[in-house]
């Protein structure tokens, strides 16, 4: 099976290899897929004051389209609200990387770690305005 | 293809060698004859080639000519044994013993007989993909009539006991059937040292033509008999219906010859080239695993397991080179290779290996080149795996809590 050009783009350069404190509040982890399923990624996002994602970095185990996958994804969620960013679908990068049938659950892992990633910065955000409230 | 690639698969097929192809074409041409006909020079010339290749295949396994009967391929081979064996003594008994590492081409016909009402025995290998002598003796019962193990494993190069198995089998008056499609030519066979009863074969391993094997069916203590797959007009003793590939036939006893002419040497300069690869991937990767086990294998075959890199993006780094992975993220299943699983690789591990098998037309410098690319790649995934960081932070693998998919 031939990967496409942009698959292999990515494998070879990826885009936004590394990882964010993950303690720091205003960061915010997805880890999804299992090592015994061939896929782990971990995407990781850093959201300003406003909610709005100023950074994101990836590091995945996983075939080729899934590193491109959670490469892409990266791109795409930088610059954006994370209203914008929730609204990033699998199939879009499906589209964006020509992925073959056998691979579209690597883009579904892709939009799930986006998912973890928002769900976790948001939780602290909530636990951080908690504590605010409380204290005053 | 511009840039000239690298074949390190050879477990998987081998180019056909020059001088075997010369040995063909005439059988294709003015040779076209069919062997079975009796009444003019065109079939008699394609009997005598037809006849002259089973000595020639026959002479690699100390066989008798006659005991050799043509076939398709050995996963033709392995169902004609299994199932021709089962079904002809299924009076004597309806047990037969296997491994759970056995080519799919002797699983599955064993499956088949499970739900024709047989038993299966399916023996556990130890880590090593090795089975032993005394479990096959544990599993042997009064009713067995077939244990079928494969001399040497595709995936892992494991040899089994053969001859300890061979003899096991006699004394118990037990046929005896052994895969020997990755071991011929590359490893010594012998069917009277090692008391083999059936032994399957295939032309393309050894440098010969595709679609084209051989099954070695005992004549002598026992006679064995086998209840026919493919029913016909009788050729091969009745074994094996169907017109014989005379070309192909001709081909198989030409990579036949010499294979066993240039074993001996070839043998060693291949677990040469097998070091050093073992050897060039040790020296600069750390948290690489070996599979298989290194005191009985074959001389062409390594099986690694690069901890923390996926194996299909592996091969996706060194595209110029051909290789084979236990992942199986290409298939609908995404199931690892179940012969690593059942050697006890977990399938992070089995994700995670590579299988590099050289041939007579690997050179020094390919494996070398390729040593360079593997670690290039493996370094390059490991800067982007979380596993890889999380295991360098001390953080146990096992005990992490994953999201399964």
């Amino acid at each position: 099976m031939a990967y496409s050009n942009k698959v292999i783009d990515h494998y070879e350069n990826p885009r936004n290899v590394g990882s964010l404190d993950q303690n720091d509040p205003q960061v915010g982890t997805g880890i999804v897929g299992a090592p015994e399923c061939g896929d782990v990624m971990k995407l990781q996002i850093r959201v300003d004051e406003q909610g709005r994602v100023t950074d994101a970095k990836f590091k995945t185990f996983g075939c080729g389209s899934a590193i491109a996958s959670s490469s892409l994804a990266t791109e795409w969620v930088k610059g954006r609200t994370l209203e914008e960013a929730e609204q990033l679908k699998n199939t879009e990068i499906v589209k964006e990387l020509a992925l073959p049938p056998v691979k579209i659950h690597c883009s579904v892992l892709a939009e799930d770690a986006v998912r973890a990633a928002i769900a976790d910065v948001r939780r602290k955000q909530e636990t951080r305005t908690g504590v605010a409230a409380g204290a005053r | 293809m511009a840039q000239k690639l690298i074949y390190l698969d050879n477990a998987a097929t081998t180019p056909v060698d020059p001088r075997v192809l010369e040995a063909m074409l005439p059988y294709y041409r003015e040779n076209f004859g069919n062997s079975a006909s009796r009444n003019h020079q065109f079939g008699w010339v394609a009997e005598e080639a037809t006849e002259n290749a089973r000595k020639q295949v026959a002479a690699v396994i100390n066989a008798d000519p006659k005991e050799i009967v043509w076939t398709s391929g050995s996963t033709e081979s392995n169902n004609l044994a299994i199932l021709g064996a089962a079904r002809m003594y299924a009076d004597k008994g309806r047990h037969v013993v296997t491994s759970l590492i056995e080519h799919k081409a002797v699983i599955d016909p064993c499956k088949f007989l499970q739900s024709q009402g047989y038993e299966v025995t399916f023996l556990q290998p130890n880590n090593k993909g090795r089975v032993s002598v005394e479990q096959v003796r544990e599993a042997l019962r009064p009713d067995t009539v077939l244990v079928s193990l494969m001399f040497a494993n595709n995936e892992i190069g494991t040899i089994h006991p053969i001859p300890e198995i061979g003899a096991l089998c006699h004394e118990k008056g037990v046929l005896f059937h052994t895969d020997a499609t990755q071991a011929f030519g590359k490893v010594p066979v012998d069917v009277e040292a090692m008391q083999i009863d059936l032994l399957s074969l295939s032309a393309h391993k050894i440098y010969g033509p595709k679609g084209v094997g051989a099954l070695y069916v005992r004549r002598k203590k026992p006679r064995v008999r086998l209840e026919p797959v493919i029913y016909g007009g009788g050729h091969e003793r009745g074994m094996r219906s169907g017109t014989l590939n005379v070309p192909g036939i001709v081909g198989f006893g030409e990579a036949a010859r010499i294979a066993k002419e240039e074993m001996p040497a070839e043998s060693k300069r291949l677990a040469g080239l097998r070091d050093r690869m073992w050897a060039g991937l040790s020296e600069h990767l750390t948290d690489i695993a070996r599979n298989g086990d290194p005191q009985h294998c074959l001389p062409n075959l390594l099986n690694v397991s690069f901890l923390y890199v996926e194996g299909e993006s592996l091969m996706m780094g060194f595209s110029d080179i051909a290789v084979s992975s236990g992942s199986a993220c290409t298939s609908a299943s995404l199931e690892p290779s179940y012969v690593l699983k059942n050697i006890g690789l977990g399938d992070d591990l089995a994700h995670s290996s590579i299988r590099f098998s050289m041939g007579r037309f690997t050179t020094t410098d390919e494996v070398d080149y390729t040593i360079k690319s593997v670690v290039r790649t493996v370094n390059h995934l490991r800067a982007m795996s979380p596993l890889y960081e999380m295991a360098q932070a001390g953080i146990d693998l096992s005990k992490v809590q994953w999201q399964h998919h």
